[in-house]
């Protein structure tokens, strides 16, 4: 069973209805034995980081998705939670990767939004994909390039599409929104 | 490199796929699920579904369309028509929405663009301007550009733009329906003085006409309907057309 993490973040219906395009059954839940019991679990969002933060730490969401052992995948605001600190609302966040999130200097339109194309793949979420795929991205603060990077995008500057470390798994830009390379991106992580 | 984008809209009425010619003299043009498909097939980058009766007796069937879409969409989709009030967003986001599309309410109440942003982020509100010249200016029309509002379009632009608008749709009317190209001038006027992407949509005719409003304006997208609904223009020769002539497009 694929849990996807429920809290008060948009975003969780299409992320849904791409499993369920893919052929998997899924449960959205906030409930912390599903979550631990799940074989993957998706961490999707569109919100704002500090609210999302607080919401979860009143649940006691965040000690869950740090003691999770199975594939977890963060998806936008997701990957942004999973770093350690982000600039929108000085938010201290779950510090799985070591990156800091900061805020697009506006030298260009901002948010960056639209498709745009991603490389320097590391790791078995991109088997298959080939370099400067085009994915679709909307979002406003992008994370550091660090030793984690599993991709990279440039908009402004040069920031990383996607993280890998251990178990943990994340992409700033929307896999269930990026048609045919995003539904591969989605299976090769569904048959980690 | 960000990518210019290219996005059909279909225009819904009753459940069904419809295009006027400015803005009268409807149409049928299909079935909106099969239509939408047939795009993501064929490259489009973001699809908007505007509903153009929208009469709140038929409000469940366009949340029963956008709860469909979204089961077969793999794209970015907007929905727009008669979206009033902050539930009636929520419900549609709910079904699956990715933006909402507001035009005449934001005019009549412009707190609703403030109100989307805060709850769903400024991503996700889509400020749609209907816009006409009239007497050397161009101004803001609602109610499905039959009732002038006497705003100039640049004006209202930048307020929504403060207010938390994420996107602007900006239609003109004088152009829409008419193949001639899209209305250059007002189109590089906003896009000039607003820090968010500007949709340009009206007028779209031949291919030329993408190349020469990505060469010219600061639009960041373009939106057309019937010459994509009868295949005059198909999108992937757009495409590698775009692409031939150095516009950064998505090319499957």
């Amino acid at each position: 069973m694929i849990a996807i993490l429920k809290y008060n973040a948009g975003n969780i219906k299409s992320v849904e209805n791409a499993l369920l395009r893919l052929g998997y059954d899924c449960v959205v839940t906030d409930d912390k034995t599903t979550l631990l019991e799940a074989d993957k679990v998706i961490f999707p969002g569109v919100g704002e980081a500090k609210s999302a933060m607080r919401y979860l730490k009143n649940k006691g969401l965040d000690q869950v998705i740090l003691n999770l052992k199975q594939p977890v995948l963060g998806i936008c605001l997701g990957l942004q939670l999973m770093c350690s600190e982000s600039e929108e609302g000085n938010t201290r966040c779950l510090g799985i990767f070591k990156n800091k999130v900061l805020r697009f200097e506006e030298t260009d339109l901002v948010p960056h939004m639209g498709w745009n194309n991603i490389n320097r793949f590391k790791g078995e979420l991109f088997e298959g994909i080939e370099s400067d795929a085009d994915t679709y991205f909307v979002h406003s603060y992008y994370a550091e390039l660090s030793e984690d990077t599993a991709a990279i995008c440039e908009y402004i500057v040069p920031f990383s599409a996607s993280l890998e470390k251990k178990n943990f798994y994340a992409t700033q830009f929307h896999p269930e929104k990026s048609a045919g390379i995003g539904q591969k991106i989605l299976k090769n992580f569904l048959e980690l | 490199m960000l990518k210019k984008r290219i996005i059909p809209c279909l225009d819904i009425q009753n459940g069904r796929t419809v295009k006027g010619i400015n803005f009268i003299g409807i149409k049928d043009a299909g079935d909106p699920i099969e239509l939408a498909k047939k795009y993501v097939c064929q490259g489009a980058d973001e699809l908007v579904f505007l509903d153009i009766t929208a009469t709140i007796e038929k409000r469940a069937t366009l949340h029963a369309l956008v709860s469909e879409i979204s089961k077969e969409i793999d794209l970015p989709f907007t929905v727009g028509g008669g979206i009033n009030s902050i539930e009636d967003a929520a419900k549609v986001i709910a079904a699956g929405a990715d933006k909402i599309a507001i035009n005449s309410s934001a005019i009549k109440r412009p707190e609703l663009i403030t109100e989307i942003a805060a709850r769903f982020g400024s991503q996700c509100v889509v400020l749609a301007i209907d816009t006409k010249y009239v007497d050397g200016e161009w101004q803001v029309f609602i109610n499905g550009g039959r009732t002038p509002t006497k705003l100039k379009t640049i004006d209202w632009a930048k307020t929504a733009v403060g207010l938390g608008a994420g996107e602007i749709l900006l239609t003109s009317m004088n152009n829409d329906g008419t193949k001639k190209g899209f209305a250059l001038d007002i189109v590089n006027t906003v896009s000039e003085a607003i820090n968010i992407p500007v949709i340009a949509s009206g007028g779209a005719g031949s291919m030329e006409d993408f190349k020469v409003l990505f060469n010219t304006t600061k639009a960041t997208a373009g939106l057309a309907a019937s010459i994509f609904h009868y295949g005059e223009i198909p999108i992937p020769e757009l495409k590698s057309y775009l692409k031939t002539n150095q516009i950064p497009v998505r090319c499957k």
